[in-house]
């Protein structure tokens, strides 16, 4: 009789501490979901206000009560920055120069990496290590003698002083470097028994191995050029020239109180990038995963 | 048999002379490269550091005056390494307890992982100026975001921007928001790279969930840790974009930076040696931190 009620308990007792964890467990998922959705709320809310902004209409902007979900849109902010600003030239100049910058310094870096992977030379180790040393150096240090530079070669003002800093990219050697240790020696070895030129082994058979160090080095680079803003900034003084970044604070200085404008120009600098990573965030997040770097 | 020799040296012959042509033609532009990109202005703003120059005369040597003045003559100077130090070390600590923090509920999700990953990674994609254009207007002192909030809730608005008491606050606000989600890629996949077996041990063990975490994934998680601490700092102590959309630096000098300060002094009062020497400082401050950091960190976690 004892024995059984001992026994009636310690089920009891059993069941009672399997659902108090269940319960822990649960109350535990439901706060971090909650945690997860406030972030994600915090995260979302900039985006949401300045597309809000960018479609009211300005009496709306400055509304009080404030209008939260807006009932009646425009894009007259917009028209107005495509027609009567730069904005579109911002676009093609950032667009342009990024694009060119990023498949120069993809195909240099994937190049330079390769003779570092798979050649031997006199001082190759000095060589490598002193470009990798660089890569410690801020840019606020070699800024002021660039710009000296760029004014004595008469280039300040024009996109060459942009293009030219940007040829080779540091990260990039090392990045393509170590890809390039791992493809096998025997490819190069066999391909150049059958006779096969050693630029042609390059470009034919060593580049499309390494497509998926090429296709992560190349969004970093990209968005690295995209954003760029402090020397654009001072190389750049037309305003038919200026890249998107230099273009938007310049024109967000200026017009600062048409809140309308400045977050339409903000909205069609923002939304193409996310259109962009909506679609490939995949590469994005595999990219900064493999590279790890910002800017 | 004298044949297949014969051949065999004039391709070997050949193929050593298209080897050193493929060596040649990567190494003469890259080394020219980096001497005029790179190493030149190195030695050049080195050089820069011991003149006084403001572009139109020629270069006066004055010796160590340059870095004399700044680190006992400077309180600018001072106000903006202080600014630049709060502001590194607010935005990279904070900045590394969300990340992990964002990381581990993530991870521990069974559906969404995907979902959340890409709203928290939004603001990485977002270009630096334009989402600080964008807090600008959320900091707004009548219309902004946060203060019509505050208002609706029957709160007192904050002088987000315009107080040198809320400014650099506010800075970091933006920024914590703006890194969160790369950091918290970067821990997601260090979090990945932990063998599961381990956990499953401390399990058996009869470890909690907090004594999981601290005694076996921070320490196995050191590594990216330690990426993200050298790297944030790095980035930080080179602020400029966010404070010069911000706040241009003010109200007051109490979001001025020293990247901010050395653009001010270079390319407002053409004081280019002085801005050099500046330079330097940041550039002896960060090396020093990287070294710090990596000495600190060393230890051997092999798994």
């Amino acid at each position: 009789m004892s024995q059984s009620s001992l026994v009636v308990t310690e089920k009891r007792h059993q069941g009672a501490s399997l659902s108090t964890y269940r319960r822990r467990a649960m109350a535990f998922g439901v706060v971090r979901s909650l945690l997860l959705c406030v972030g994600a709320i915090a995260m979302f809310v900039p985006f949401f206000w300045m597309v809000t902004t960018a479609f009211k209409y300005s009496q709306d902007i400055i509304a009080y009560p404030p209008i939260w979900f807006p009932t009646r849109v425009t894009l007259q902010h917009f028209r107005t920055i495509f027609t009567e600003m730069n904005f579109g030239r911002y676009f093609f100049n950032s667009f342009y120069l990024s694009t060119s910058i990023t498949m120069v310094s993809v195909m240099t870096s994937a190049f330079v990496g390769y003779v570092f992977a798979k050649f031997d030379f006199r001082f190759k180790n000095v060589i490598f290590f002193g470009i990798l040393a660089t890569m410690m150096v801020p840019f606020p240090v070699t800024m002021i003698p660039l710009y000296l530079f760029m004014s004595w070669t008469g280039l300040i003002g024009t996109h060459a002083a942009i293009f030219l800093p940007g040829i080779f990219n540091t990260f990039g050697i090392f990045l393509m470097r170590q890809f390039m240790h791992t493809v096998p020696n025997e490819l190069r070895e066999a391909a150049k028994i059958d006779g096969c030129h050693e630029l042609a082994i390059f470009w034919t058979i060593i580049l499309p191995l390494t497509r998926p160090a090429l296709g992560a080095l190349t969004i970093f680079i990209f968005m690295w050029n995209w954003d760029n803003f402090i020397w654009p900034l001072i190389m750049l003084m037309e305003d038919r020239l200026y890249t998107l970044p230099v273009g938007l604070a310049m024109f967000a200085n200026q017009y600062w109180t048409d809140y309308g404008l400045v977050l339409a120009g903000s909205t069609a600098t923002v939304m193409p990038v996310l259109i962009v990573f909506f679609l490939m965030q995949k590469s994005f997040v595999e990219g900064i995963t493999l590279t790890g770097l910002k800017g | 048999m004298a044949l297949a020799g014969g051949k065999s040296t004039t391709r070997n012959r050949r193929g050593r002379s298209e080897e050193t042509l493929v060596i040649l033609m990567a190494m003469i532009p890259c080394i020219g490269f980096y001497v005029l990109f790179m190493g030149f202005p190195i030695v050049y703003a080195l050089y820069l550091s011991f003149h006084r120059w403001s572009v139109i005369d020629e270069p006066v040597f004055v010796g160590i005056n340059n870095y004399q003045r700044i680190l006992t003559d400077d309180p600018v100077f001072f106000q903006s390494l202080q600014n630049t130090v709060i502001y590194a070390l607010a935005a990279v600590l904070i900045g590394i307890i969300l990340a992990l923090s964002t990381a581990l509920l993530i991870n521990s999700l069974k559906r969404f992982v995907g979902l959340f990953r890409t709203v928290y990674f939004l603001p990485v994609v977002t270009s630096m100026v334009a989402a600080a254009v964008v807090w600008r207007w959320l900091y707004q002192s009548q219309f902004g975001f946060f203060n019509q909030v505050l208002s609706a809730l029957g709160l007192s608005r904050i002088p987000w921007l315009d107080s040198p008491r809320y400014a650099l606050m506010s800075v970091i606000i933006m920024m914590l928001w703006k890194g969160l989600g790369f950091n918290t890629v970067l821990f997601m996949a260090g979090l990945h790279g932990i063998p599961s077996t381990y956990k499953e041990a401390a399990v058996i063990d009869g470890a909690n969930s907090l004594q999981i975490l601290i005694h076996l994934t921070l320490p196995l998680l050191k590594p990216t840790l330690v990426f993200v601490l050298i790297t944030g700092f790095i980035h930080t102590f080179q602020a400029f974009t966010e404070m010069y959309i911000l706040t241009q630096g003010g109200p007051l000098r109490s979001t001025t930076t020293i990247v901010m300060y050395l653009y001010e002094r270079a390319f407002d009062w053409f004081q280019m040696g002085y801005a050099s020497a500046v330079a330097f400082i940041l550039f002896i401050v960060i090396i020093a931190l990287t070294l710090f950091q990596l000495r600190f960190s060393k230890t051997g976690w092999e798994y």
